[in-house]
């Protein structure tokens, strides 16, 4: 028994999970081996929420992402688990049993679930005008929309991510602004068809910290404006701190820790997730003083650690047990689990343990 | 944008100046000039011309002058159409080209419309079915076409065709047509001809822009724009269509600056095989004859084909990518 | 650093998935050629067109002893005789490769030789025998050759691949103008590369006016048509010029177009290099331009250089092939594929003498060696990339 699903947890919360992700495994088939890029991981997104996945890069978060809309590159491919979207006025559905290139699978695709990327230059085409790829976000999804009725939506939705002059800007190709301006026309494409889910996936991690402000800002207030929940991948925990309501912490393709953004941050219980709010800078930190560094590196996906993956860089790894079994996901309380042997029923003297080394 | 078209025509007419001052070294360049070698031709008829004559006629054509002279007399000639005498023909050069011009504009434009019509489904297919028993069919195919000459190309197809199918290949029309004036039929009937040196002319080409565009899209599907638009819940093929492609048909819009040029070339050899009635024979004939009017006016001709190509394709490239309509006008 | 090691482990991964670490020692002892060489053996098209390569220029080398009778010894009673088949064993089954003899009789009807099996007649085919006199390497006087057969008695002939309407054998011409074209192939390469990296590294190495003055020299010299160009050219050369003079005229004039390729890749690789860390890191220690561009620049670009070289060398032959076929470039006596090839030109030769075709075979092989090779050392040129 490897995991324990939330849904099996005493359900303190009324509201059922938008999105609930089982165990998902995302593997590459290379020729020198199979890299499991996701490696089982589960976490729910509850309507109206923002679920932050936390992570160093090449832990998986964006493959997770690109799982959950099939959009996976080759040659890629969910091997296990299941994703579930659970909708208002139907029946949820197995996204992860659907087609890749099948109707189904692309009628949720912009319509219900929506995604924002890192690149705001690289993610939009420079050879169409900006009015051309959101309209066609739009008219994808709505046959009987026309041409004159695409070009009202867009210029509705420069104005909602707060674009100046948007009947200029519609005309105009993406080289044609800057990287602020191309984010938030990202995000009114993936607003287009008033998508209950919205992915972003590192949205301001390639702007300026003024413009990051701003873009994060624009994600909030339109969250709370059309009640979007908001799936928010980044490497950043001060974003993380800013935006999330819950966390998942996410190592080597493994959801290592989850629960309220709070938790999270005043009481961490990976070490992992310790190790990562160390290395946050702060300004109360002594002058001069060293930043802390998580030591080593992420090991190469074909050199999987056996055991816990964390182990070989862990501060409170017992050698005998974590360098040999998986530790099982154990669930806290609702909406807390964490995958670590120290949190495991069989671990003895977790508390002081863990308490001592929070003290030094 | 407009900038841009200037900068790209001074760079046509550049290269119409060079073309112009090779065309006339040529001319220049057998031992002798023009007039020796009309007295030599006339003497060879039995007639003989005094020198005084001889020294006249220099004087007519310019040819006492230094070459600066002589080349800027020639140009304003060739500006207002008069390309001078072929000795071999005894008549004038813009006569003996005549037709020929316009079929070799025509070989050399279907084969580029071959070349086109082929490369992009292909090299789409390869692309995105990379390492298909297809993608390696075509790869090889497409090394044939590298490896082999168009000239080579054109004599063994002229040979399997008439060992095994008893057919003459050769030529571009019937021979019913083939000095009749021009009217439908013999359009028609040059339509039947046309395809097959099309194709044997763009076969390299075709090869080569397969390559081009296989690499380019592969590129391009990498790209995080391709995810975007499959995000956005688009079919498969409209969103390989409407963006890589797109994008990767950039550099391929640009070879097609040299590949006309190419195509004129390779249409003057291929012609000689197949015995199509373009310029290439003449051009041959004329060289081997030192009938340097001819052959210069052909050169020059030719050149000038390829400079007006390659200004097309450099505003097709302009169609295309919105980045250089747009960069060029800040 | 782990990075790199961990691609060359995904490299060699099939050969030493587990001895990870070992293969990343060796990988990180390695020296750049050594490591452009594991990759290019891992092409094995472009090994065996290294091979194939190879073998031609041995050809080449050794082309008077390959051929068994003097390629300019014409007889016109010996005019387009057909290939004749080697017998391998005589009929006691020993091995004694023989063909035999041939009886030409004149078809009253049309006038033309056809030539008949002499079924009672063997020419014995002589290994390391003493045919017609050469200078082998264009030194070493001799009359030794691979193949021979008693030219005494003057009813014999072998003609493995036939004869031309002279009457001159074709394998012997093969082999000779075999040397001849790839040897002006490599001489075209050789002043291109010349032009190519002279003209490519000032562009790349000043950049500036400098750079676009060139650039648009490139770009004009290549929007000219080639074909009718070199034609031109090579009609002017007088007739009086012996065919040495004929055929340094005619590898000028190939090589005059084939360096702007080269000067481009050139060019390119001088940008990219002058912003890497270590060309900056050398010019900062003080190390002077001449230093730079010799031993630190070169040696990281030679590998694209002797690619680009490889790609360019077809071309060339191609181009000596079209100016020969059209009778503009080499001239007899001179022996070329093209020249070859000119003979084949129209289809009543070809009619009559299918066989003359062959002499298009060593042109496709070489291309095709030579294109097959080039990408593969492309490809392994970046070992890095």
């Amino acid at each position: 028994m490897r995991q324990t699903p939330m849904a099996e947890a005493p359900k303190i919360k009324p509201q059922t999970p938008l999105l609930s992700v089982r165990n998902l495994e995302t593997h590459f088939p290379q020729d020198e081996g199979v890299v499991r890029a996701v490696d089982g991981a589960s976490f729910d997104l509850l309507p109206g929420k923002t679920l932050g996945i936390v992570g160093e890069s090449g832990c998986g978060k964006s493959v997770t992402t690109r799982s959950i809309l099939q959009i996976l590159e080759r040659p890629g491919r969910i091997a296990a688990g299941e994703i579930w979207l659970n909708r208002p006025d139907a029946l949820a559905v197995d996204i992860a049993q659907l087609k890749p290139t099948g109707p189904e699978m692309r009628a949720i695709r912009g319509k219900e679930i929506a995604l924002i990327f890192q690149e705001p230059m690289t993610s939009l085409s420079a050879h169409y005008t900006v009015g051309n790829q959101i309209g066609e976000a739009v008219l994808v999804h709505d046959p009987k929309a026309d041409k004159a009725a695409a070009r009202l939506r867009t210029l509705e939705l420069l104005k909602l991510v707060g674009i100046p002059q948007p009947d200029r800007r519609i005309d105009e190709y993406p080289f044609q602004l800057s990287g602020g301006l191309r984010q938030r026309v990202m995000i009114a494409m993936s607003l287009a068809c008033d998508p209950r889910i919205l992915i972003a996936d590192e949205p301001t991690t390639a702007l300026d910290v003024t413009t990051q402000a701003q873009v994060l800002d624009l994600l909030r207030s339109l969250q709370r404006e059309r009640g979007l929940s908001l799936i928010l991948i980044t490497h950043d925990m001060g974003v993380i701190a800013e935006m999330a309501d819950d966390v998942a912490v996410m190592y080597l393709g493994r959801i290592v820790e989850r629960g309220p953004v709070d938790q999270i941050f005043h009481a961490p219980k990976h070490p992992y997730t310790k190790a990562l709010l160390r290395s946050i800078p702060s300004i109360l930190a002594t002058p001069r003083s060293k930043l802390e560094t998580i030591e080593g590196s992420i090991p190469h996906p074909y050199n999987r650690p056996k055991g816990c993956p964390f182990h070989p860089r862990c501060a409170d790894h017992m050698a005998g047990r974590c360098d040999q079994s998986m530790p099982p996901t154990v669930q806290l309380d609702a909406a807390t689990a964490v995958s670590c042997f120290l949190y495991s029923p069989v671990a003895v003297d977790v508390s002081s343990h863990s308490a001592a080394k929070v003290s030094a | 944008m407009a900038a841009f078209i200037f900068r790209r025509f001074l760079l046509a007419l550049a290269t119409m100046w060079a073309i112009s001052v090779l065309a006339f070294t040529i001319i220049q360049l057998p031992p002798g000039d023009f007039v020796d070698a009309y007295i030599a031709r006339l003497s060879s008829t039995g007639s003989s011309v005094s020198l005084a004559e001889a020294q006249g006629m220099r004087e007519l054509y310019g040819l006492d002058k230094p070459y600066a002279v002589q080349y800027l007399k020639w140009v304003g000639r060739v500006i207002k159409g008069d390309f001078g005498e072929s000795m071999e023909w005894q008549r004038p050069v813009s006569e003996v080209i005549g037709d020929r011009l316009w079929i070799t504009v025509l070989i050399s434009f279907a084969a580029l419309l071959v070349t086109w019509g082929l490369a992009l489904p292909i090299g789409i297919y390869s692309a995105v079915r990379q390492y298909s028993v297809g993608d390696y069919v075509f790869t090889f195919i497409g090394f044939i076409g590298l490896a082999v000459p168009n000239f080579l190309l054109a004599l063994i197809i002229l040979y399997v065709s008439f060992r095994w199918f008893g057919l003459n290949v050769g030529g571009l029309f019937s021979s019913e047509y083939e000095l009749a004036p021009w009217s439908l039929a013999k359009v028609w009937d040059l339509t039947w001809h046309l395809p097959l040196p099309a194709l044997i002319l763009a076969l390299a080409g075709t090869a080569q822009l397969i390559r081009i565009m296989r690499a380019n899209l592969l590129d391009e599907l990498r790209k995080p724009y391709v995810v975007t638009a499959r995000a956005k819940g688009l079919t498969e093929t409209r969103v390989i269509l409407k963006y890589p492609v797109r994008a990767a048909l950039n550099p391929f819009a640009s070879t097609l600056a040299y590949l006309f040029p190419y195509l004129v070339s390779g249409s003057i050899i291929v012609s000689l095989v197949l015995s199509l009635p373009t310029v290439g024979p003449v051009l041959l004939k004329a060289l081997i004859a030192q009938d340097m009017y001819l052959a210069g006016a052909i050169v020059l001709l030719l050149g000038l084909l390829t400079v007006v190509g390659t200004f097309l394709s450099d505003l097709a490239l302009m169609w295309i990518d919105p980045r250089i309509r747009h960069q060029v006008d800040q | 650093m782990t990075v790199i090691a961990n691609m060359f482990g995904r490299w060699f991964g099939r050969k030493a998935p587990q001895s990870g670490a070992i293969g990343e020692d060796r990988i990180a002892v390695a020296t750049q050629s050594q490591l452009i060489w594991w990759r290019f053996k891992k092409h094995k098209l472009a090994v065996l067109s290294l091979v194939v390569v190879a073998l031609f220029y041995l050809l080449a080398l050794f082309a008077d002893f390959l051929a068994y009778t003097d390629p300019e010894s014409s007889d016109s009673r010996r005019g387009y005789i057909p290939p004749q088949s080697i017998c391998w064993f005589d009929s006691d089954g020993a091995f004694r490769p023989y063909v035999h003899g041939l009886k030409g009789v004149r078809d009253m009807k049309t006038f033309k030789l056809v030539y008949t099996v002499d079924p009672n007649r063997k020419v014995y085919i002589k290994f390391f025998g003493e045919g017609y006199a050469y200078n082998l390497f264009g030194l070493i006087p001799t009359k030794r050759h691979l193949l021979s057969y008693d030219s005494t008695v003057p009813e014999n002939g072998l003609f493995l691949l036939g004869t031309d309407v002279q009457g001159r054998d074709l394998w012997s011409r093969l082999m000779v103008a075999s040397r001849v074209s790839l040897l002006i192939g490599l001489a075209g390469v050789t002043i291109s590369l010349f032009l190519g990296v002279l003209f490519g590294g000032i562009s790349g190495l000043y950049g500036g006016a400098i750079d676009t003055a060139i650039q648009r020299v490139i770009e004009l010299v290549r929007s000219i048509p080639t074909i009718p160009l070199w034609m031109g050219l090579a009609a002017a050369l007088p007739n009086t010029w012996s065919s040495i003079q004929v055929y340094f005229a005619i590898t000028l004039i190939i090589s005059l177009i084939g360096w702007t390729d080269l000067a481009r890749v050139v060019r390119g690789r001088f940008l990219s290099l002058r912003e890497e860390d270590f060309v900056v890191a050398a010019d900062l220690m003080g190390a002077s331009r001449m230093r730079i561009i010799f031993r630190h620049m070169l040696p990281s670009f030679t590998s694209h250089i002797i690619a680009a070289v490889s790609l360019a060398l077809p071309a060339m032959i191609i181009s000596e092939t079209s100016l020969s076929f059209l009778g503009l470039g080499l001239r007899p006596p001179a022996i070329s594929w093209g020249i070859l090839l000119q003979d084949a030109q129209n289809i009543q030769t070809l009619a009559i003498a299918p066989w003359l075709l062959l002499a298009a075979v060593p042109v496709i092989i070489v291309i095709l060696a030579f294109n097959f090779l080039g990408d593969g050392l492309r490809d392994a040129a970046d070992p890095y990339g």
